[in-house]
């Protein structure tokens, strides 16, 4: 895994907002659901980039933007230098050869009524560039073998396989365009713990074996931080810490990374009574009417004047190494902390 | 969605899973060292119950094999035999010809059942037993029609109504709503009143024309449930068209609870048919049909019972076939009641 400094995608003020409409026959829009709201980030060839947040943070839409299942409202984002967001009919189905996607249910993401083969098989159908017909079942043997099933498994249906097969046939399917990013949608938080780890050291290997770039999303920090190279803190449809795995996790700047981090279990009965505990009061406020200035001001215990006025932006702050969103950044060892 | 996977003794993920619980902190400790590779048993699959070949199961041959063993199938299906080849060969069954009008002799209206007229006489001295006979054609031919146009016809404009939704989903489901509004009997007597004659067709026309919304509702359900699978997503991210997402995805995953509702309502097309024959706007003499023979027999019912009960009898036995029929294959297609 070695991540180099070749940017292959460039988010730049990336925004959706979904319209809230009202009456029957006359729709009139009375606001707009901002569940990703000025999101920009780099993704380095080969690298691995976690985004953690809780639900409702505007991470799967943020995932759905990267693949162009949703157009944003406003910004980029651009693959190799051509932007997607924008790309319409054979030149957007072109540049989706370089993105491709694993999904978090491995029991919905394959269809029921097509056999292994033919899950696998249809990138090349889509594509008929990407493999001439008659190598076609033996790529997707080869795919098989990859992703670690038995290829003489090619004409069986999904529901023959556990959920960790499943999961590895979606993989497989999401490798056989040959991409150079795969978005990875919360790809194993439906699956047993023992299972994660093999999908994850499958996603590890693969990584190394085809120099792919992730975007990594899920909830749980412990499983961001084993595959991440760096990673992205979201919270209300922005992103408000962006680091190395080691810079957010060991010297966290923001409060809200501060608070998550102090959540995460520790598999330890004495280092526990150690730690830092830091609980949030209150829920996230709605997407639809974000408090003013910064988001999480209504939940923060650092909160003055200035953060209702202000809105802070995503830059690397006097006194810590990387960028993140909040006037009053200071780095602080939750997890370590005595 | 897991639960169409044939019941088998070994359970995949238990038997597999159980190994390696020492793993399972390994994700959830920051900075473990690589994790095992152990790939999943590639024969973990749900042992199948006997008799059964090592061929794919899908839905299809799951339900087929689940209808093999149930009595009400195998009932169902020897009587639709039956009634199939009477009315394909009625003169395997009967040596007289009922459509010439030298086998009825009026000297011999309303004689009792004997050798050489099995179920008797009618008022014209015809066979009732020759009649009854060819009856089955034409109410078979009516339900089988019925049947094929209204699947064909409400199943199509489902499956766009529910796949593009919108402006041409709301014009579809009004214009439904319109025909729903429709009192049955009635709508078929006003679109019957306007033919002149009357036979198979303009009754399987009438039957259509009043029944194709339901199947429209049916397969416009499923195809919006089908539309929200991930595995729509899955193949729209891999740069599918519509026609690809509508006929290889939404397609075989939403048209079971269609052929369901078609198999139960030929049963009632059968019906239908023999009510609007007997009210003598359907199928008129000299064809024959059930509801007319029972119309021409009704008003001397105390003199001569057979030429009324006998082709009732043949009604009500072959409705419930395919109502049976119907039954099993809801069963068998419904993972939900295994």
């Amino acid at each position: 895994m070695a991540p180099t400094d070749e940017v292959i995608l460039e988010v730049r003020d990336l925004v959706k907002h979904f319209p809230l409409t009202q009456g029957i026959l006359f729709k009139r829009q009375i606001g707009a659901i901002k569940a990703v709201d000025g999101v920009s980030f780099d993704l380095h060839r080969g690298e691995t980039l976690g985004v953690v947040g809780e639900s409702g943070c505007g991470k799967s839409t943020l995932a759905k933007l990267l693949m162009a299942l949703e157009r944003p409202t406003s910004g980029s984002v651009k693959i190799n230098g051509r932007d997607m967001a924008r790309a319409r009919g054979g030149e957007l189905k072109r540049m989706r050869r370089n993105v491709q996607m694993v999904m978090q249910d491995p029991y919905t993401s394959l269809n029921p009524r097509m056999t292994v083969g033919d899950i696998i098989g249809e990138p090349f159908e889509i594509h008929p560039d990407v493999a001439p017909k008659g190598s076609r079942a033996r790529k997707v043997q080869e795919l098989l073998e990859v992703v670690g099933l038995n290829p003489d498994h090619i004409n069986r249906y999904p529901h023959q396989f556990s959920g960790g097969q499943r999961q590895r046939i979606g993989i497989a399917r999401g490798l056989a365009l040959q991409p150079e990013i795969i978005i990875c949608d919360e790809p194993v938080s439906a699956l047993d713990v023992s299972i994660q780890a093999q999908v994850i050291n499958l996603l590890e290997r693969l990584q190394d074996e085809f120099n792919l770039a992730y975007i990594f999303i899920a909830h749980d920090l412990s499983v961001v931080r084993h595959i991440s190279d760096r990673v992205a803190v979201m919270y209300l449809g922005k992103i408000v810490e962006l680091g190395k795995d080691t810079e957010i996790y060991d010297r966290p700047a923001h409060p809200y990374t501060q608070a998550l981090l102090s959540a995460v279990p520790v598999p330890d009965p004495e280092g526990r009574q150690n730690r830092e505990r830091i609980i949030l009061q209150g829920d996230p406020p709605s997407p639809a009417n974000p408090p003013s200035g910064c988001r999480f001001r209504t939940r923060c215990w650092k909160a003055q004047d200035i953060c209702a006025t202000e809105e802070p932006l995503l830059q690397i702050r006097p006194g810590t190494s990387h960028e993140s969103a909040c006037h009053f950044a200071e780095s602080h060892d939750v997890v370590h902390s005595a | 969605m897991s639960d169409i996977r044939p019941v088998g003794p070994a359970h995949p993920e238990t038997e597999q899973d159980a190994p390696a619980d020492a793993q399972v902190t390994a994700v959830g400790v920051p900075e473990a060292p690589p994790l095992q590779e152990r790939p999943e048993q590639p024969d973990a699959v749900p042992v199948k119950p006997k008799g059964r070949r090592d061929k794919p199961a899908s839905l299809w041959s799951d339900a087929w094999y689940d209808l093999r063993r149930r009595p009400l199938f195998l009932g169902a299906s020897v009587l639709i035999a039956v009634l199939l080849v009477m009315a394909i060969f009625p003169q395997l069954f009967t040596s007289i010809d009922p459509y010439d009008a030298k086998t009825c002799v009026l000297a011999n209206a309303r004689q009792d059942i004997s050798a050489a007229h099995w179920f008797g006489t009618d008022n014209q001295g015809c066979d009732v037993y020759a009649r009854t006979i060819y009856g089955a054609r034409n109410s078979i031919v009516v339900g089988v029609s019925t049947t094929v146009v209204t699947a064909l016809v409400g199943g199509l404009l489902g499956l766009i109504a529910g796949f593009r939704s919108g402006a041409t989903d709301t014009l579809l489901s009004r214009t439904t709503e319109i025909f729903f509004a429709i009192p049955p009997i009635l709508g078929a007597l006003l679109i019957l009143a306007m033919f002149r004659t009357g036979n198979v067709w303009t009754v399987m026309l009438a039957l259509a024309v009043l029944a194709w919304p339901m199947t429209f509702r049916i397969m416009r359900a499923a195809v919006i449930t089908a539309k929200n699978q991930d595995y729509v997503m899955a193949a729209r991210a891999l740069g599918a068209g519509p026609w690809r997402i509508m006929f290889r995805h939404i397609l075989p995953n939403s048209i079971a609870p269609v052929i369901v509702v078609a198999t139960i309502n030929l049963g009632s097309f059968i019906a239908a048919e023999a009510a609007l024959s007997f009210l003598g706007v359907g199928i008129r003499s000299p064809d024959i049909s059930w509801g007319l023979m029972i119309a021409e027999a009704r008003d001397r019912f105390l003199e001569a019972w057979e030429p009324l009960l006998f082709p009732a009898f043949m009604l009500s036995l072959t409705v419930l076939a395919f109502i049976m029929l119907g039954d099993a294959v809801r069963d068998a297609l419904d993972p939900k009641l295994r």
